[in-house]
């Protein structure tokens, strides 16, 4: 299967896509056997090197309903100037530019290798990116200073040109003022009572008083980015004043009495930013960063009461539907969440608190919008300073890792219907014949709207095959899908990625080894997890761990070999063999388990879930364990209490956190001192292995994980030991496998 | 508080009084040698403390040493004993006055004693009289004696002490009243007391003389003064009949003089003693000389209107020693004492409005004048009254340890001696005896009102209330009634108990407060503690008095300043920056603190509130902008309200910003409630209460609550509906203000308005909570900016009390039914003031619930609990005691016609927002008329029905309240707005009498008349314009205007030195201020307007009048006297419309 390997490595290196099945079967009821359905994961903007944007707007079929990017599949005549869509098989005329194309003289999307290409378009006029800050005021001395370092030190990373904006918010909620000289403005709103974004703009002065401006100076334009400038501006124009702001800023003033907790406006300075927003920069890339340090005490979205001796829900509450605020508070941030997205603005959370913070409740607004969700114990930490710089972070070419308000256009062969799409997007709604009724995520459109992206983020999309049972293999043999992403650039360019894929279909009864062996388990696994983790967001726990179970089941079944009532003949091919560990782990990890894990960390890790690639998604079902020993180069071992031996330094990824683990007579060693001494220098070297390689997943990923160093007996072991399979403990040696 | 107790010399004065009481009045009387003590009693009693029998002790202490005056600076009020004698003099005479009024009342004793000597009723005053004498040791009362010789040749014994005294020189007044009182008992102590009350109403009769009605009067003449003339007093309005001809018919009655007179006096009303002094009349025809006396009694007399009369006869008497005082009734209030010298009832003043009165003064022959119109100059003349109060009981303090006595009139500057009554700074009383029953009190009409000012501002001679501090327990208290500790609390069972003077129910006396008492059953501690021998006094608050059982912190200021393109255009903003800058340094602090404690805080406002952070610690300050106007909050709590001192270099520079900011505001829109509110809130989250100053702008009409639409529509005048135009647009303001009082947000208005902006609804707060509005239309920079600032200076530094609830406590008889004035009443008895400032005064109505008596009089306990401005939680109690009466004359004898028309004019001011105007008007001339028909019927002596008799004490009250139904809120004039009504009738809600009575009586002064060399001022003329002449300048203030009226005839020297033109055709009518000249002419008239500058609560605002100009209209306005434009009555018509009324009921 080494061609399958590389056919799909190579996939998705080019194109960003991994499909669970690499030849589709080829009609619905077989489809439906496979048990894992027809889906791919998308990364829409995935880094390529090699891909030199091009200048010119794309060719799009002119079938309204169509309107399919010419890719090099189509069929195209030369002499005719002609060019077939290979979705609706419209013949369309190329346009006047492209008059002199030949075989010869082909344009770069005609091109094979092109199958994922990416247009320059001139669009509108260009905004700059927009930054804006609302930051809680209710925070510890200690962890507010750091908060305005950071806050400081990002106005450096952000692009020149772009616009920033601060609120801060406690019991009230401020908009500065960034505009004016000498006295420093803000316009302070009350914490309790929500507003409409009218409401909003009308009090912060945004709404134009059209009919008396316009007799007084009829030549005014149109656009009046003037007014808005009060409160957003270029960081290059008031970094100094920013900065002095910022330092400026207090912990919220209000007394709080003992016994209760801050009063924090979460909820309503949200959607002043989101008004703000809304009113002066409608469809523009901009990203509210929210700070927050403790759960909203007041007004709208307000998670727990100020009362400290009401503790903040837990899933105990939730099961027992005894978390008074939920409903109202989820309903809130959702509202919030959809009018951001239909803005194509995001939301980003950064959460850093000891206690739970409400993420729970404001998790849709990090999802639905794209926005990153940051989880920590305090912005004292580099792993909020160094994750929150990370946003800043710049790609190869120098430019942000991030684009803004994107929309993802999904176009299939007549063959397959589009069942929906699981990721940080919502839906455009956008019927068309090509939407399945049947949905799986977010369904029932062709179309969904990412507010924010980066190079990684990952959407997983499925399919349903259409093809009836008896129909024959359709025409060609393959069957194709075409994404079309367009989205606002980090240099605030307009642009267009199309990435067209073709797979063939195989007919499932007759051609089984075929479909069986381009089987991605990988692709499979996460594809087959979202679903599960999408599932568990609005069902109870068990039931999902069931369908998961009976899904495995019916796979084995499917594909596996066995002799009835002998365990023991059980056989996967190898394109499955990975697929059921995986699928163990899953049923233990956090995102399907609550237990142990507080409502907003389940939040949190389902969040990052929903938006990783492959690899990560992949390391987040089943964490990676590395052993560094004497006897060899590091090697993965099985994640497994049999992995944990005296002699080995163990190196765990789990995606949230490194845990870098002692054995016992490593850490004896330690102790002793041996690899201070130059004897044992190759001990020193053992040592220092996986805290280099720790180092370096830690520069890469985001968000920042926790860094663990411990060792056998520590206590933090227990970061290491939770994850293993306990094939090993003091009462059930090897009971594991036991069906019982 | 120690001050007091220097008096331990006083003690033993106080034990002779309660003696004296019964003793030494018949003691007296018989011997005109009274021992040693005698003297000394003499002395206390003098003081009064012997009068007043209710409240013996108390006035003894305090007598003297008001009378001290002179010696220690300390407690000015208790001196020591010797030194007392010779205050006494002085003293005395100031008691002595005060007593006559108690004499009256007590009829009953005295006249047990005294019944060869004097008329019973006044035995008392007899009493003093003898007193006086013997103690004669001291010159001073020599003085009085002086008088006395005169009496004494005519009557009684007692003369001849008197004549011995005679020669000091002391105060001539003194002697005068004397002479008057003809018995020699009374000279001393009539003269100081005499001037009560009664003898004013005597003095009223004498004028009568004049008229036929005389006859009256004659009949009372039976007082062996027969010497006087019973001058026609100015009040006696009597026809031209004065012909001396009816004068002589008295004489005869007069025959009876001594006798008879105590005969009348007892039954009947006391009117007949005052008629006794007529008798004289004719003899006084003759040269005003007599004068005299009547300084010194002068002080009742204030009625004296009739002093010519009185001049007359005392001339006739004295002729030559009181000479140098001029005329007065001075020589009434003797006369009538002797006459009646019980109770002389009030001396009516007659009217025939058919006939011609007699004219008042001694120049004008009777007979001369034509009958056919009456004379202006015969009607009872404000400017008499004023001047008489002020020769006879301006020059003495006035002590108030007398039960009941009548303090003098708002307009004489006297002092106060406080000695166990609140000082009248604090409390006056429409009537300062009051019927023991209630279908007495219905049928005479006269309201029963007391008009309260608890945080008065006292001259610098006085001495601020003490400060008393009972510890942690709070004050003594009452078990039943909560009334405080105070001089009427009798101790009983060795001082184990105490009985509550208002309730009389017993109640222990806390362990830590016991004290012994001494054989005459007070404490021995009586002088060391303000709470039993002052009036007034204030206690320190526990902390079960402070609102959540909280000590309070020190108050805040809130600086809310409209910056709408109209403010800041006009500059006022910068303005208001400027000075604040400054004034700020000026906060009212407590006593000898170093700074003020108070906090401030800014906020500026157009459609949205700006609140600024001026925290110590920043740079520059922050402006934290809320547009939520809809429901307002304030916007950070630490550094929006704080120290002057410790912020000043970033509030400097937010005021120095401010401007500038919104130099370029196109915004003309502004919110008003929100402002409220965000203060509101402000003072709520810093937990203290606090004052806000609004600068304001416009009618707020940006959409937010309290959105006010104009409504403005003069049409509705004189219709059912007008009154709509005094009552708010909207209930949302009476819910804010209640929002307010329960948090003690007091609110200041200063309103610069181009055009409507509804103060009526605007106001609503400002009065609710007890703040001041202050309006300034058409605000100009150049003509407007020392008015507001020297307004807003004075509002800001001026003494203010926070959180305030005030309860006033009665016997048991009489309840406080009805209050007036600026503040919030949550039930039907405590006066909630969210701030309550020295010139806010609360008019308090009572009614009956049941009888009175007249042993144990009535007392009134007035608690006012507040936040002073350094956070100290206190009680200041003021207590008065009245006298009660079974005769209705003596009611009309004790009435204070200025307290009345300040409680008439509040009534009548409130009833225009539910009653049509015309009904409100109605009503008061019917209860007027009433008033005085009620007089008419069971007080006057029979007369003919064409005779308009005035009861001394009220002849004023035709002409001040024709002046209340002229004012602009009861008979608008065409050029009055709506605004400036509602802002009048607002104003004069809170006014005191003082104000009142300038306001509805304009003060006149001939600036041409003025003596360049001396400080005081010119003589005040009547409000007529036949007053004036086109050759002079006058100046006329109302407490609100000063207007300056030059005549087209005035000598270009004048025109020159006051105006530096050369003619009256370049004076310029646009003129805010007098032009600063060098010359002893403008000098003087700029220093009489800055006189007059500073006793008004407001900057008045200087309007130059040129005769004949069209701002002349607006001036005559103001000559209230004349027939108003609007369709207001002359004085003359009203009176005859007023004696129509009376016969009309009494027919």
């Amino acid at each position: 299967m080494a061609t399958y390997m590389e056919f799909i490595q190579q996939n998705e290196e080019r194109d960003g896509v991994r499909f669970s099945w690499n030849v589709w079967p080829s009609s619905r009821l077989e489809a439906t056997r496979m048990v894992v359905p027809l889906a791919c994961l998308l990364t829409p903007l995935k880094e390529r090197l090699d891909l030199p944007p091009v200048q010119y707007e794309p060719v799009l079929c002119s079938r309204p309903t169509c309107k399919a990017v010419l890719s090099p599949l189509c069929q195209v005549d030369y002499r005719a100037k002609l060019w077939a869509c290979n979705f609706c098989f419209q013949r369309n005329q190329f346009p006047p530019a492209y008059a002199g194309i030949s075989e010869v003289n082909q344009p770069a999307e005609l091109m094979p290798q092109f199958s994922t290409i990416e247009y320059i378009v001139q669009r509108g006029p260009q905004t700059p990116l927009i930054f804006l800050y609302v930051v809680d005021t209710c925070l510890e001395e200690e962890d507010l200073q750091a908060l305005k370092e950071s806050l400081q030190m990002s106005l450096s990373l952000l692009p020149a040109d772009a616009l920033v904006g601060l609120i801060t918010f406690g019991r009230m909620v401020q908009v500065h003022e960034l505009s004016c000289e000498g006295i420093s403005k803000s316009y302070v709103f009350r914490g309790t009572k929500d507003l409409t974004a009218k409401q909003i703009q009308d009090m912060l002065g945004l709404s134009r008083p059209a009919v008396p401006i316009q007799q007084g100076r009829p030549l005014q334009t149109p656009e009046q980015p003037v007014i808005s400038s009060r409160f957003l501006q270029p960081v290059h124009k008031i970094d100094m004043n920013l900065t002095d702001l910022l330092g400026e800023l207090q912990r919220d003033p209000w007394p709080v009495t003992q016994g209760k907790r801050p009063l924090r406006s979460t909820g309503v300075a949200l959607s002043i930013a989101v008004g703000l927003l809304e009113g002066t920069f409608p469809n523009t890339g901009a990203r509210i960063m929210l700070f927050t340090g403790g759960p909203p005490t007041q007004g709208p979205g307000m998670v727990v009461g100020d009362e400290l001796k009401t503790p903040i829900r837990s899933w105990h509450d939730i099961e027992k539907d005894n978390a008074r605020f939920m409903k109202k508070a989820t309903k809130h941030y959702e509202t919030l969440a959809n009018r951001t997205a239909a803005n194509g603005h995001c939301i980003d959370i950064y959460a850093c608190a000891l206690d739970q913070t409400g993420l729970l409740e404001m998790k849709c607004c990090a999802n639905l919008t794209g926005g990153h969700m940051v989880m920590g114990d305090s912005f004292n930490t580099s792993l909020f300073k160094q994750t929150f710089q990370r946003v800043f972070n710049k790609g190869f070419n120098g430019e942000f890792r991030m684009a803004f308000g994107a929309s993802l256009d999904v176009k299939t062969s007549r063959e397959l219907k589009i069942a929906g799409a699981i990721g940080p997007c919502i839906s455009l709604n956008a019927k068309g014949p090509c939407v399945s009724e049947n949905e799986l995520g977010i369904g029932g459109t062709s179309q969904w709207k990412i507010c924010s992206l980066d190079p990684s983020t990952t959407l997983a999309i499925y399919f349903e095959v259409v093809n009836q049972h008896n129909a024959p293999i359709p025409q060609g043999g393959r069957g194709a899908v075409q994404f079309v992403t367009q989205y606002q650039h980090s240099s605030t360019q307009k642009r267009i990625r199309v990435t067209t894929i073709a797979r063939n279909w195989a007919d499932a009864q007759s051609q089984l080894q075929h479909i069986e062996a381009a089987f991605d388990q990988e692709a499979a696994a996460v594809l087959m997890a979202r679903l599960g983790v999408y599932r568990a967001e609005s069902e109870e726990g068990p039931d999902v761990l069931r369908w998961l179970d009976r899904q495995l089941i019916r796979l084995c079944q499917k594909f596996g070999q066995y002799n009835k009532d002998d365990p023991n003949s059980f056989r996967l091919s190898e394109s499955f063999s990975l697929y059921p560990q995986f699928m163990f782990h899953l049923r233990r990890s956090p995102f399907l388990q609550v237990f142990n894990n507080s409502p907003d960390e389940s939040s949190y890790y389902r969040h990052h879930f929903a938006r990783q690639d492959l690899t990560q998604s992949l390391i987040m079902i089943q964490p990676i364990l590395y052993a560094y020993s004497f006897h060899g180069p590091p090697e993965p071992v099985l994640l497994d209490s049999s992995s944990i031996l005296p002699d080995r330094i163990l190196l765990m990824d789990t995606f949230f956190q490194i845990v870098i683990y002692l054995g016992e007579t490593i850490a004896q060693w330690q102790k002793a001192g041996y690899q201070d001494m130059p004897e044992y220098e190759n001990f020193k070297h053992l040592l220092q292995a996986p805290l280099d390689d720790a180092q370096e997943i830690l520069q890469t990923r985001f968000p920042m994980p926790r860094y663990i160093h411990t060792e056998h007996g520590g206590s933090q072991a227990r970061f290491l030991l939770s994850k293993v399979n306990p094939s090993q403990t003091h009462n059930n040696l090897y009971a594991w496998g036991q069906v019982s | 508080m120690s001050v007091n107790q220097q008096a331990h010399t006083g003690p033993p004065y106080g034990q002779p009084q309660p003696g004296y009481q019964g003793y030494q009045q018949p003691a007296y009387g018989g011997q005109p040698l009274p021992g040693v003590p005698q003297s000394q009693y003499g002395a206390y009693n003098g003081p009064m403390p012997g009068y007043q029998q209710p409240v013996p002790p108390q006035g003894s202490l305090r007598a003297p040493p008001t009378s001290g005056a002179p010696p220690p600076a300390s407690g000015a009020s208790l001196p020591s004993g010797h030194l007392a004698y010779g205050q006494f003099g002085h003293g005395d005479v100031q008691n002595g006055i005060p007593a006559s009024a108690a004499p009256m009342q007590r009829p009953p004793a005295s006249q047990s004693f005294l019944p060869g000597s004097a008329p019973t009723p006044v035995s008392q005053t007899a009493t003093f009289q003898q007193y006086g004498p013997p103690p004669a040791s001291v010159q001073q009362l020599s003085n009085h004696m002086a008088g006395m010789t005169i009496g004494s040749t005519t009557a009684s014994a007692p003369s001849p002490a008197g004549l011995g005294y005679g020669p000091p020189t002391s105060v001539p007044p003194v002697s005068g009243s004397f002479s008057a009182t003809g018995s020699g008992l009374y000279t001393p102590y009539t003269a100081s007391q005499g001037p009560s009350p009664t003898s004013v109403s005597q003095g009223l009769p004498l004028a009568q003389p004049l008229f036929p009605g005389q006859l009256m009067s004659t009949q009372r003449l039976p007082t062996q003064v027969p010497g006087f003339a019973p001058p026609p007093s100015s009040a006696g309005i009597g026809p031209s009949s004065y012909p001396p001809s009816t004068g002589a018919p008295r004489p005869p009655t007069m025959p009876g003089p001594p006798l008879p007179g105590q005969t009348v006096a007892g039954p009947p009303t006391s009117q007949p003693n005052h008629v006794s002094s007529p008798p004289p009349p004719s003899t006084m025809s003759g040269p005003h000389p007599g004068p005299p006396m009547s300084g010194l009694h002068g002080p009742p007399p204030p009625t004296h209107p009739p002093q010519p009369g009185y001049q007359m006869q005392q001339n006739g008497s004295f002729g030559q020693v009181r000479g140098p005082q001029p005329n007065y009734g001075g020589a009434y209030p003797g006369t009538p004492n002797y006459g009646s010298q019980p109770g002389p009832p009030p001396p009516p003043k007659r009217l025939d409005p058919d006939s011609i009165p007699s004219p008042q003064l001694n120049e004008l022959p009777p007979q001369q004048k034509p009958r056919h119109r009456i004379d202006p100059d015969a009607i009872p003349s404000p400017i008499q009254v004023i001047e008489d109060d002020r020769s006879n009981r301006g020059s003495e303090p006035f002590v108030t340890g007398v039960r009941g006595q009548v303090p003098p009139l708002v307009t004489t500057n006297f002092l106060v001696k406080d000695q166990g009554n609140a000082s009248p700074r604090y409390i006056r009383c429409t009537s300062y005896n009051i019927p023991c029953t209630s279908d007495m009190a219905k049928q005479s009409q006269v309201p029963l009102a007391a008009v309260i000012k608890p945080l008065a501002t006292l001259p610098p001679e006085e001495t601020l209330p003490y400060l008393v501090d009972h510890g942690e327990s709070g004050p003594v208290r009452c078990n039943r009634c909560k009334a405080y500790m105070c001089p009427f609390m009798q101790f009983i069972e060795g001082g184990r108990r105490f009985q509550c003077c208002f309730c009389s129910c017993v109640t222990e006396v806390p362990p830590h407060y016991f004290q012994h008492l001494d054989h005459t059953g007070k404490r021995v501690d009586f002088y060391d503690r303000p709470e039993l021998s002052l009036g007034s006094y204030e206690f320190l608050a526990t902390v079960d008095y402070c609102k959540n059982n909280k000590f309070p912190s020190p108050p805040a200021f809130i600086f809310m300043i409209d910056v709408s393109y109209n403010a800041v255009k006009s500059g006022l903003v910068r303005l208001i920056c400027e000075e604040l800058k400054s004034l700020l340094d000026y906060l009212p602090r407590e006593g000898n603190m170093e700074e003020s404690a108070i906090r401030v805080g800014f906020v500026t406002y157009n459609k949205v509130l700006h609140f600024y952070n001026v925290k110590s610690s920043l740079a520059q300050p922050q402006m934290m902008v809320v547009s939520d106007v809809a429901d307002m909050f304030v916007p950070l709590l630490d550094g929006f309200l704080v120290n002057v001192n410790e912020s000043r270099t970033v509030i400097a520079s937010l005021l120095d910003q401010i401007p500038e900011m919104f130099a370029d505001t196109r915004e003309t829109e502004t919110v008003f409630a929100p402002v409220i509110q965000a203060g509101l809130e402000a003072l709520k989250a810093a937990e203290c209460a606090g004052k806000l100053f609004i600068f304001h702008t416009s009618l707020p009409i940006a959409e937010a609550p309290g959105k006010l639409k104009n409504r403005d529509d003069k049409k509705l005048i004189n219709t059912d509906k007008e009154k709509t135009l005094f009552q708010p647009q909207t209930s949302f303001y009476n819910n804010l203000a209640k929002d307010c009082v329960a948090q003690g947000c007091c609110v200041d208005l200063f309103l610069f308005p181009n055009q409507y902006l509804d103060v009526a609804t605007l106001g609503v707060v400002t009065y609710q909570t007890g703040g001041s509005i202050y309006k300034y239309a058409y605000f100009q920079l150049e003509t407007d900016q020392d008015r507001f600032l020297n307004d807003l200076r004075r509002d800001v530094q001026k003494e203010v009390g926070f959180d305030a609830v005030m309860r006033v406590r009665t016997s048991t008889g009489i309840r406080a039914t009805d209050f007036f004035g600026a503040f919030y009443m949550s039930n039907t008895t405590d006066v909630e003031m969210a701030g309550l400032d020295c010139d806010k005064t609360i008019t308090v109505e009572f009614k009956h619930d049941d009888k009175l008596s007249e042993d144990s009089g009535a007392l009134l306990q007035c608690a006012l609990l507040y936040t002073s401005c350094a956070g100290q939680r206190r009680l200041r109690i003021h207590n008065l005691s009245l006298n009660c009466c079974i005769q209705l004359a003596d009611l009309y004898r004790n009435c204070e016609t200025d307290t009345l028309i300040n409680y008439l004019a509040k009534y009548a001011y409130r009833g225009v927002l539910n009653s049509p105007v015309k009904t409100v008007r109605d009503a008061l001339i019917n209860q007027c008329a009433q008033i005085l028909a009620c007089y008419r019927k069971n007080c006057a002596s029979p007369s003919s029905a064409g005779q308009l008799i005035l009861p001394e004490c009220m002849k004023l009250l035709p002409v001040y309240l024709n002046c209340v139904l002229k004012s602009d809120v009861l008979q608008p004039g065409p050029e009055v707005t709506t605004d400036d009504r509602a802002y009048i009738r607002q104003l004069v809600t809170s006014m005191d009498v003082a104000e009142t009575n300038v306001f509805f009586y304009p003060r006149l002064l001939p600036l041409t008349k003025a003596d360049v060399n001396s400080d005081s001022l010119p003589a005040a003329i009547r409000n007529s314009e036949e007053r004036l002449s086109k050759g002079d300048i006058y100046l006329l203030e109302n407490g609100l205007n000063i207007f300056v009226w030059v005549g087209v005839n005035v000598q270009q020297g004048l025109i020159q030195n006051l105006f530096g033109v050369s003619s009256f055709s370049q004076i310029s009518s646009a003129l805010s201020t007098l032009p600063v000249l060098e010359n002893p002419f403008s000098k003087k008239v700029r220093s009489i307007v800055d006189m007059l500058q500073v006793q008004r609560s407001r900057y008045m605002k200087l309007i130059i009048v040129k005769q004949e100009d069209k701002l002349e209209m607006l001036f005559k306005h103001f000559l209230v006297e004349d027939k108003s434009l609007s369709g207001g009555a002359s004085y003359v018509d009203f009176l005859c419309h007023m004696h129509k009324e009376i016969r009309q009921l009494l027919s």
